[in-house]
């Protein structure tokens, strides 16, 4: 691990601006993947700035909705009642990643720019675009578990570990930043990206950005909503794939419904045309695999010394009607 | 770079210096002396190194010590104060161990998943609350048993 | 041999001596060393899968302040013996397989240490490796297989029973790459006094086997044994791995030796662990049963393809097992290596019997589905009457009981034999079982002193506890040898002050240090009588078992496993898993309970979780820590029962004991893949049983 210095301002704006100015700075969150990475020699600072204690770590209600300060650790937003209310598929998803010492640490603003556990970008000895661009992707034909099927490239295969980023993509929430030039906000959905051929950029976030708070939007039918996780093994494992979804019934119709994926795709993968292929017709199994099969006819699996990826696809298109028969109460 | 932090640890005050890459588990084993929190991934992977800070369990491999100034930091040494604490007699009770170096974290863990609940845990919901402590001896049966039984003594 | 030890602290439910120390953290590890002004030691590990270093370029390491020293192949002393390969570091450039260490810096703090390895440059003349286990590639005979067998055995015509059987089975089974992964990583506190002061070498080593350790680091170093003194009360586990002394060990005795009189801590991180401290070989095993409609076997055989290093073999006695689990006229069992630019191999948990017991308890399985018969009576049809390996009379076997002691804990009467017919809730349901074997073994060699001490029994031997209660039950053991009260004894060991102990192995520890505790007791009392003065000491060894020429020894069991496979995707779940064990006699029931518990732990883990994916182009295993390689958590497990029955057994040895630390985790992974089987009527063959390879069958 590289020496590096700590700065503990006092104010955000502060921080941000010790950040903009230094490109060798980088903000220090909840730490859980940080650290991580100092150790593993994957991010090397000069200097880190502890912003843990400068944003809210307050839950408030704001436009029929609920914001979240970034400095809200992940165990506390799980157990808020509004939440879990308002937006069960936010809990579960917590609930569903990492461990609870580790939930007691992350926090909101830190959680969803936490980076691929791809084996190869996480290892210094192995080439990795994404860590050091141009050296080239050893997952391309390596270890493809824990890949994408949609949207990589072929720079970059990998994907994104956050569940509750999954969780804020379907419920189209909002990103508020505080960055050198002042306040502005971010869909949910936009601030991730796609690997293209800047994999080592994984958010459309600038040096210097810093999250304050997340806003989940006044969404009546994220009542009906489910964060489904499929692993490896039963508890603490990122996930295969995952799916986070929320159904607004008008009997057995399907007025409107927000879905995404985890586990597929460099970032949480909005499911707009599986959306689309809902939204007005009955609930039903075959309406659910007609919408998975829309959303994944893009889907390209990749092959590997693991026997490829290919898997998840039926994997993902059954996960999916599983949830959707389980929000509509349709049965197998 | 070197910094000068307190942690208050076990319930004493613990000036020391640190390197800024210090982590608050190499503090309190390198520097401190003290070794009740055990390394065993030291990437957050395992929970062995699980301590109490400020009353919530926490991955003390994960958070540095200069950024951990002034907090309050219990390990499972401390936790027993003359006496065990109930959690540590249930743990030796159901044998919730064999090697015994991912127990102090486990302690720690259970400590904190007791505190956390505000009502009565089914087996599984104990068992999945305490997964993030890695036991490669498999003495889980034990370890949820002796949540169990703390549990129940604390209600 | 006369008679068993009448147990009166034997079979007592104690709880561990050492409880309070470890659920403080009090109970001190080998980096926990109490030593003052430690220094810190870090490998630097080969980046290329074979070839040659050319040059290191340590001087930006060097020039960091704190750094003591940097060693590399062309600086670091020249070791007495280089023998054993692994054990050979620094000794040259050459690079054996990726992650070998090639240099090693010594600094005043861990993170400078770590900070300086990372500015190590090296030059290599890379060569082309080979890390791909592969059956019909370049394979060798080993002359024999762990630790002693015979690589291959043959009796009467299994190809002829094949042709003419009424039913067959011919798969090939294959299990994973497995790393040990005890909680405590290796690690080794080394000081060595300055030569003025006897130049002696102090190691404060996480080891199964403080003595062996002493022995192999005394040879590796040309000193004579007293020289060397190796500490380790407690072991954070090993399950194998802390079985023999692996390149760390003497890296830091050797680092140690730069800084004398200044004690040197080296612990390996995760990620070194899985090119460092052995591992189990994947193996392919081809299997072949033949019966007759009445499920009795006419021939059973196994063929087994494995790996091991190119520097240093070792071969895992995979087919060792199939020898003397069933009866059959016909029969084959045989052993190829292949050598390849990987890590070295070494023990892990019940080495040969683990993976061995899993290919042959599918194929019975297969066997039973195709003739209809139940599994545990297919089982029962072939048990022999005396071990078909050796013509020997068991010297007591209790499969059969086992098997049916089981079945009537678990319900499995009430089983529908069909596969894949029980969906509830949205999960398909299945059961299965498999059995178990583990070889009652003894070591050649133990010493145990007793003393009188304040109206005590202080016994000393330099015996291992890894979590298997050593520091309890040989002071059950020494209680009843010496007919007192267990709060009268006090047990001493871990430590080579102590007399010399056999490595704790091979679940053979109770029965080789137990002995010597119980030769050493009747010497005492032969010598000092019933009522002993303070200081009066005897001295007592295990000696041959003359009964082990003329009985074959083991223990057995039974296991049953009940399987849920989500129908929509494929995950598995084993809600219950209950295992019945026949070993002799248990010291400790609390105890004994959570080694068995655990080996079933394990092997549940293997069934479902574990593989090291070691990448070909590379040469290394890439899921190299603990959030990619799966061990299983708290939460995989559920229902989980480890029962016993009574075993009387006089032959084996004075306590009556045949070892449990390893019986647990053989047969497991079989009962589960078995059970999966009867949920989903999908044979998994290769481990681990994940949820791609359900998927495509399921409804």
């Amino acid at each position: 691990m590289k020496p590096f210095a700590y700065q503990a301002p006092t104010t955000a704006s502060d921080a941000v601006r010790q950040v903009a100015d230094d490109p060798d700075a980088v903000f220090l969150g909840g730490g859980t993947n940080l650290v991580d990475h100092l150790k593993l020699g994957v991010a090397r600072p000069g200097a880190l700035v502890d912003v843990t204690s400068l944003t809210s770590a307050e839950i408030t209600e704001r436009d029929g909705g609920l914001l979240i300060g970034a400095g809200v650790r992940n165990s506390d937003l799980a157990a808020d009642p509004r939440v879990r209310e308002r937006y069960p598929l936010v809990a579960q998803a917590l609930l569903s990643g990492a461990s609870g010492q580790l939930r007691n640490m992350a926090t909101t603003g830190g959680n969803p720019l936490q980076r691929t556990r791809c084996v190869y970008f996480q290892d210094v000895t192995t080439p990795c675009n994404k860590r050091e661009p141009g050296s080239g992707c050893s997952a391309i034909g390596g270890y493809t578990r824990y890949h994408a099927i949609l949207g990589a490239s072929e720079h970059c295969v990998a994907t994104h570990p956050s569940d509750l980023a999954v969780a804020l993509t379907a419920l189209d929430a909002t990103v508020h930043l505080l960055g050198p030039d002042g306040e502005r906000t971010v869909a949910f959905g936009q601030l991730h990206r796609l690997p293209g051929d800047r994999p080592d950029k994984d958010t459309v976030l600038d040096h210097g950005d810093l999250i304050t708070a997340i806003g989940l939007p006044d969404l009546p039918m994220a009542r009906r909503s489910t964060y489904r996780k499929v692993r490896d093994r039963a508890s603490y494992a990122f996930a295969l794939v995952s799916v986070a979804a929320a159904v607004d019934l008008d009997g057995d119709a399907i007025r409107d419904t927000r879905i995404a994926f985890g586990g597929v795709a460099h970032k949480p993968w909005c499911a707009t045309r599986a959306e689309d292929a809902l939204r007005g017709q009955t609930a039903g199994v075959d309406a659910f695999r007609a919408a998975a099969e829309a959303e994944l006819a893009d889907a390209a699996p990749l092959e590997g010394i693991d026997g490829g990826n290919a898997f998840k696809i039926p994997l993902l298109t059954r996960t999916l009607v599983a949830v959707l028969r389980e929000l509509t109460g349709v049965n197998r | 770079m070197d910094a000068e932090i307190t942690l208050r640890v076990d319930g004493a005050d613990q000036p020391v210096t640190v390197d800024t890459r210090t982590t608050v588990l190499d503090a309190l084993r390198e520097r401190l002396g003290n070794t009740s929190p055990k390394k065993g991934c030291d990437h957050g992977q395992c929970g062995a190194c699980t301590v109490l800070v400020d009353g919530r369990r926490v991955l003390s491999c994960l958070m540095l010590a200069v950024a951990a100034d002034g907090a309050e930091v219990t390990t499972a040494a401390g936790l027993a104060n003359g006496d065990l604490h109930p959690v540590q007699r249930a743990f030796i009770d159901h044998d919730g161990f064999q090697c015994g170096y991912c127990t102090p974290g486990q302690i720690c863990s259970a400590v904190g998943v007791l505190e956390e609940s505000d009502g009565e845990l089914s087996r599984a919901e104990v068992a999945e609350r305490m997964s993030g402590n890695l036991c490669r001896c498999g003495a889980y049966p034990g370890i949820v048993a002796a949540v169990e039984q703390a549990a129940g003594e604390q209600r | 041999m006369t008679g068993l030890l009448e147990p009166k602290a034997i079979g007592t439910d104690l709880r561990r001596r050492d409880g309070a120390l470890k659920v403080t953290g009090a109970a001190r590890y080998a980096y926990e060393a109490p030593v003052d002004n430690a220094a810190y030691a870090h490998p630097v590990q080969a980046t290329i899968g074979r070839g040659r270093v050319t040059s290191v370029d340590t001087a930006a390491a060097e020039a960091l302040d704190g750094v003591i020293a940097v060693l590399t192949h062309e600086n670091a002393e020249r070791l007495a013996s280089t023998e054993d390969a692994e054990l050979a570091v620094l000794q040259s450039g050459d690079v054996a397989f990726r992650g070998q260490v090639i240099a090693l810096v010594v600094a005043e703090t861990s993170e400078t240490a770590r900070h300086a390895a990372d500015l190590v440059t090296v030059h290599y003349d890379e060569q082309e490796h080979d890390c791909v286990l592969d059956p019909d590639g370049e394979l060798y005979k080993p002359d024999k297989v762990n630790p002693a067998f015979e690589t291959d055995t043959a009796v009467g015509d299994v190809a002829g029973a094949m042709a003419s059987a009424d039913v067959t089975v011919e798969q090939t089974y294959t299990t994973a790459m497995y790393h040990n992964n005890p909680l405590e990583p290796h690690a080794t506190t080394a000081l060595w006094q300055p030569a003025g002061d006897g130049g002696d070498l102090t190691l404060w080593d996480s080891t199964q086997g403080v003595h062996p350790a002493r022995s192999t680091v005394a040879e590796v170093f040309g000193l004579a044994e007293d020289q060397v003194r190796v500490v380790c009360p407690y072991v954070g586990g090993g399950f194998g791995s802390k079985g023999t002394p692996h390149a760390h060990v003497i890296l830091a005795a050797a680092a140690a030796r730069a800084v004398p009189g200044r004690p040197v801590k080296l612990a390996l991180t995760r990620p070194q662990m899985f090119a460092l401290a052995g591992y189990r070989t994947p193996t392919i095993q081809r299997m072949q049963l033949a019966a007759n409609r009445d499920g009795v076997l006419s021939a059973i055989a196994i063929d087994v393809v494995e790996q091991t290093s190119r520097i240093k073999e070792f071969a895992e006695q995979t087919g060792v097992p199939t020898r003397t689990m069933y009866r059959a006229p016909n029969r084959r069992t045989t052993h190829r290596l292949a050598a390849l630019d990987v890590p070295v191999p070494s023990w892990m948990r019940a080495p040969g019997e683990c993976p061995g017991m899993f290919g042959p308890e599918v194929a019975m399985d297969e066997l039973a589905e195709a003739l209809g018969i139940d599994p545990v009576e297919l089982r029962i049809r072939n048990e022999p009457e005396v071990d078909p390996d050796t013509g020997h009379p068991f010297s007591s076997r209790n499969l059969v009981a086992c098997l049916r002691e089981g079945a009537a804990r678990f319900g499995w009467d009430e089983r529908d034999p069909r596969p894949g017919v029980r969906l509830r809730d949205g999960w398909l349901i299945g059961t299965g079982v498999a059995s178990s074997v583990y070889p009652v073994h003894q070591m050649p060699q133990s010493t145990a002193t007793i003393r009188c001490e304040d109206g005590r029994y202080v016994v000393e031997i330099g015996a291992a506890d890894l979590g298997t209660g050593t520091w309890t039950t040989l002071a059950q053991i020494a209680a009843d040898a010496l007919a007192v009260p267990v709060a009268d004894v006090q047990v001493c060991i871990g430590d080579t002050a102590y007399p010399m102990a056999s490595v704790a192995g091979g679940s053979s520890g109770m029965i080789t240090w137990g002995s010597a505790v119980v030769e050493a007791a009747h010497a005492f009392r032969e010598k000092f009588g019933d009522d002993p003065a303070d200081g009066d000491e005897a001295e007592g060894s295990v000696s041959e078992n003359p009964m082990a020429e003329r009985y074959a020894m083991y223990a057995f069991g039974a296991q049953f496993a009940e399987a849920h496979v989500n129908a929509d995707t494929g995950e598995i779940r084993v809600p219950r898993l209950l295992g019945v064990f026949a070993a002799g006699r248990i010291v400790n029931p609390r105890t004994a309970r959570s080694q068995f518990q655990g080996g079933m732990t394990m092997g549940l883990s293997m069934a479902l979780h574990e593989t090291s994916v070691m990448d070909p182009r590379f040469g290394h295993v890439v899921n190299h820590d603990l959030a990619e390689y799966h061990v299983a958590t708290n939460a995989d497990v559920a229902d989980l029962q480890a029962h016993w029955l009574d075993e009387h057994d006089d032959k084996v040895n004075p306590m009556g004991v045949k070892g449990i630390g390893e019986i647990g985790i053989v047969g497991t992974a079989a009962a589960v893949a078995n059970a999966v089987h009867h949920a989903t009527g999908v044979r998994v063959r290769d481990l681990p049983i994940t949820l791609d390879k359900l998927l495509p069958h399921l409804p």
